[in-house]
């Protein structure tokens, strides 16, 4: 009802405060955007000339090679198997059905060394060739992994779990029963599937396309070890190489643009979900039975990206690991640690801030803190580099003023405060992480009604009490969640970390990343193989809860 | 048992002129009655009209702008007054039933008796699980749960401590017809069992009949009228009231005497003054039952459509002047569309609103 949208708490005025804080967290957390934004506009045209003439086409015509690329492939790769594993019946499916979201695990960047160190010239793949054929170099043409091609393999590969979870979600939503109206019409299985299955999942295909896409211009590590040269390598050559902010300001607002507009179409993309979902949420139990022939051939297809995406590279990343992999156990033990409480305090700052806003907006829904939320929630879509320049421009200006300021009063000499410091870091996380955790704390904070409150109340309880006996045992969950995803993407993250680490502060992503860029491959893998391990938690709950849905349609 | 804290029964709930809204504009404008003490009082009315939001005022989750609400003499709301709603002794069932998921049925049930000792709180709860029909349930998780056993929760755990007044918010609209049938009689019986004071919001005017003992109609945020649900139904005051409940027509009248009124029926006296004044246009309501098949009549109408009801069937008449009418007729009277069939009317109370 109409008149339930209205309920509040009785005494409103009280929960100003939280209003107050989730427009100053909103204002906070765009600062990065407006930061680059402002540089955008302020940037003279001598720079924008010069950019045009000399980087700008190879940036623009690789970034869009890349996402075409990428696009395709993660299309070709998550429609049909996700197509096959929610509307066949075939011995595996289930097995498969969850095991196509291990590559999720793992980060382009270190897929991309691994199979690097398989593929090049001196890899196990060419040294076998060579010794049974006793050609020798340049004698034979072999895929050369570091290029354009192999960027788009490797992103392919980890990114088209994005396209398969949003598809089979939308094959699962669409009842049997629409299709079945469908042959009773005349239409073939085949037709059917062309005319009727596909248009109607295509909004959730969209969505997963979008969001792969926006990981391929956020990717960093892969592009940069391929050396590919896009927006973001480019940015962070700009910046770091020419210390020109305007530059890569510049270079940075347009690839905004391009975010942009996959933001634009992920959005239209979801409103459109909506429509098109049967609303009956029973999946169709009615699937097709694949004979022999086909049971084989659904097993090849859905079983390639997951050997290739990750069984290969985890194997031969363990291998590495376990015997060639030269790096001191205090070494590692330090990176782990570094890695494990960055990531720790960057969960829990999020996931804190991500309950205020979340209640803010529970208990206020006045447009200013909706809009304060979606404000806040932008970064996902924010390349990672982008987030570090728009981070590290004011903080540096802020320091600098600090530095400024305390030298005039007290002639003393301090450092940097905020620019050099974990405190950098960890905002720049916040803005990048912000929205799945809000997304993962909203979904469990939206399962409990408004009138589970006020049930609460008329039983006695003070608000207080609602929220320490209904609210924490019901949000626990969803906070953990939130809490897990924040931790493992920080885990992952390396754009950011390499801008705006502390001097000689290293991560496992940041120290295998440099390993593998000093063609240290082998000794890379310590520290990837942890990454891949950890990241593996949040895609086995995935796993669990996509496992558990489709044994209820049995 | 000594130290339960125990509550006196209800008196009266009153609601002085009480106007509720968001951001200054009025949901609910100026409404007023009162219940006593072990009644069944039921907010009726389409949906939108404020009713909700009202409940939920006496509930305390809405602060007031004008009027107040009372309990036995204590001012419980008001536009500088409002109690808490944990210190109301209000109990609340809604719509949406909002069973805590994590909990199981006995601690639902056992969640606002905190303050009892243990052993009598336990006792409570078997002792209203056996009311409610679901003793044995103690251990299972709301989910386990049938719509209709959820609901029966619901009101266990609204009821469990007691309180001096329970309101249901629309409390059997998620359910569907068969199971609302046979809740809606089984639940005024556990009231009525426990002498509970109870306020029913409901926009289905059989659930209101079928449950209260006074029912207040509302539309557009005004209570129109307070009634028993006889009254409302024979006698409503006004002409939102007179189409709202209850199937009926309005004729166009002339009054000829002081109980007296021309329409295309003929000339009709009641068995009361109307109070209308004479040679007044009036609107005269019309109900299905005040119009009966009657062969031997001379008073004839031609079938326009027809309803079988099982046992009767519902007529739509056109009579000789053009305006159509209900007719009600016992079920062996089975007439074609088109038949003209002869008409008796039995109107001894006179409903009429003057002409708009």
């Amino acid at each position: 009802m109409a008149e339930l949208s209205h309920s509040r708490a009785s005494n409103s005025s009280s929960w100003n405060w939280l209003k107050t804080a989730a427009i100053v967290v909103a204002a906070v957390l765009a600062l990065p955007i407006l930061v680059v934004l402002v540089n955008v506009l302020i940037g003279d045209a001598e720079v924008w000339q010069h950019l045009y003439e000399t980087v700008l086409a190879e940036y623009v015509s690789n970034s869009l090679l890349l996402m075409l690329g990428v696009g395709l492939g993660v299309l070709l790769i998550g429609v049909p198997c996700a197509w096959l594993t929610s509307m066949c019946e075939f011995r595996g499916r289930r097995f498969l059905s969850w095991a196509l979201l291990l590559p999720m695990a793992m980060p382009a960047y270190i897929i991309a060394y691994t199979y690097t160190g398989i593929l090049d010239f001196a890899g196990p793949v060419q040294t076998f060739i060579r010794d049974i054929t006793g050609w020798r170099y340049g004698e034979y043409w072999f895929f050369e992994i570091r290029s354009l091609g192999g960027a788009m393999t490797m992103l392919t590969l980890v990114l088209y779990p994005y396209v398969y979870l949003m598809s089979r979600a939308a094959f699962l939503e669409q009842s049997a029963n629409t299709l079945e109206v469908s042959r009773t019409l005349g239409y073939s299985g085949r037709m059917a599937f062309f005319k009727l299955a596909l248009p109607l999942a295509r909004p959730a295909i969209v969505t997963g396309l979008s969001l792969a896409l926006m990981e391929t211009l956020a990717d960093y590590g892969t592009v940069q070890y391929f050396s590919v040269n896009t927006f973001t390598t480019g940015i962070l050559r700009t910046f770091y190489g020419f210390g020109d902010i305007a530059a890569a300001s510049q270079l940075a607002g347009i690839l905004l643009l391009f975010v942009a507009m996959l933001i634009l179409l992920e959005r239209y993309s979801r409103h459109r979900i909506q429509y098109h979902a049967s609303g009956l949420k029973q999946a169709s139990n009615r699937r097709i039975v694949l004979n022999r022939k086909h049971t084989g051939l659904a097993l090849v297809l859905c079983g390639l990206p997951i050997v290739i995406g990750f069984v290969i590279p985890v194997v031969v990343l363990a291998y590495w690991a376990a015997f060639k992999a030269d790096m001191p156990g205090s070494n590692f033990v330090q990176l782990a640690w570094n890695s494990f409480y960055l990531a720790s305090m960057a969960s829990l700052i999020v996931v804190s801030l991500a309950l205020v806003l979340s209640y803010a907006m529970r208990l206020n829904r006045s447009r200013s803190v909706k809009a304060s939320v979606g404000i806040a929630g932008m970064g996902y879509a924010l390349p990672g580099t982008i987030i570090a320049i728009g981070t590290i421009v004011p903080l540096a200006w802020l320091d600098h003023r600090i530095i400024d300021f305390v030298r005039q009063v007290s002639g003393e000499r301090v450092g940097l405060m905020f620019s050099g410091t974990l405190f950098a870091l960890l905002f720049a996380y916040t803005v990048r992480f912000m929205a799945v955790s809000l997304g993962a704390v909203q979904n469990g904070l939206g399962k409990i009604k408004p009138s589970m409150d006020m049930a609460g109340r008329s039983l006695g309880m003070t608000p207080f009490k609602v929220l320490t006996r209904i609210h924490v045992p019901l949000l626990k969950g969803s906070v953990l969640t939130a809490m897990l995803i924040v931790f493992v993407d920080v885990l992952k993250e390396l754009p950011a970390t390499l801008v705006l680490r502390p001097f000689n502060f290293n991560t496992l992503a940041v120290r295998a990343f440099e390993l593998a860029s000093d063609e240290r491959l082998t000794d890379a893998a310590p520290a990837s193989l942890m990454i891949v391990l950890v990241g593996l938690v949040p895609v086995i709950l995935l796993s669990r809860s996509i496992s558990s849905r489709s044994g209820h349609s049995q | 048992m000594t130290s339960l804290p125990s509550q006196k029964q209800l008196k009266d709930l009153t609601l002085d002129h009480v106007s509720v809204g968001y951001d200054g504009v009025a949901v609910v404008k100026q409404a007023s009655f009162q219940l006593h003490e072990g009644q069944i009082g039921c907010l009726l009315g389409p949906s939108g009209c404020g009713k909700s939001t009202l409940l939920r005022a006496i509930a305390g989750f809405e602060v007031l702008l004008a009027g107040e609400i009372r309990v036995d003499d204590e001012v419980i709301s008001s536009p500088s007054v409002n109690l808490n709603p944990e210190h109301r002794h209000i109990g609340m069932v809604f719509q949406d039933i909002a069973l805590f998921p994590h909990l199981t049925i006995a601690q639902n049930i056992a969640f606002g008796l905190t303050q009892w000792p243990k052993d009598a709180a336990q006792e409570r709860v078997r002792y209203l699980l056996e009311l409610v029909g679901l003793s044995g349930f103690e251990a299972r998780y709301p989910h386990s749960l049938s719509g209709g056993q959820q609901q029966r929760v619901a009101l266990a755990r609204a009821m469990a401590p007691k309180p001096k007044l329970l309101l249901m918010d629309e409390p059997f609209s998620g359910l569907d017809a068969k199971l609302r049938e046979e809740l809606v009689p089984d639940i005024r019986d556990i009231l009525k069992h426990e002498k509970m004071s109870a306020l029913l919001v409901t926009h289905d005017q059989m659930e209101a009949f079928a449950m209260a003992d006074q029912v207040s109609i509302m539309s557009k945020g005004e209570i129109h009228q307070t009634g028993s649900p006889y009254e409302i139904y024979h006698c409503p005051e006004t002409r939102f009231v007179a189409s709202f409940i209850g199937h009926g027509d309005f004729l166009a009248a002339t009054v000829c005497g002081a109980n007296c009124v021309h329409s295309d029926l003929g000339t009709i006296r009641g068995d009361l003054d109307h109070g209308f004044e004479g040679n007044q246009q009036v609107d005269l309501l019309v109900r299905p039952d005040d119009i009966l098949h009657d062969d031997d009549s001379e008073f004839v109408g031609t079938i326009e459509s027809k309803f079988f009801r099982g046992s009767h069937f519902l007529y739509r008449v056109r009579l000789v002047s053009g305006k159509v009418v209900y007719c009600f007729a016992s079920s062996h009277h089975n007439h074609g569309i088109g038949q003209e069939i002869g008409l008796s009317v039995h109107l001894d109370h006179l409903v009429m609103f003057a002409r708009e």
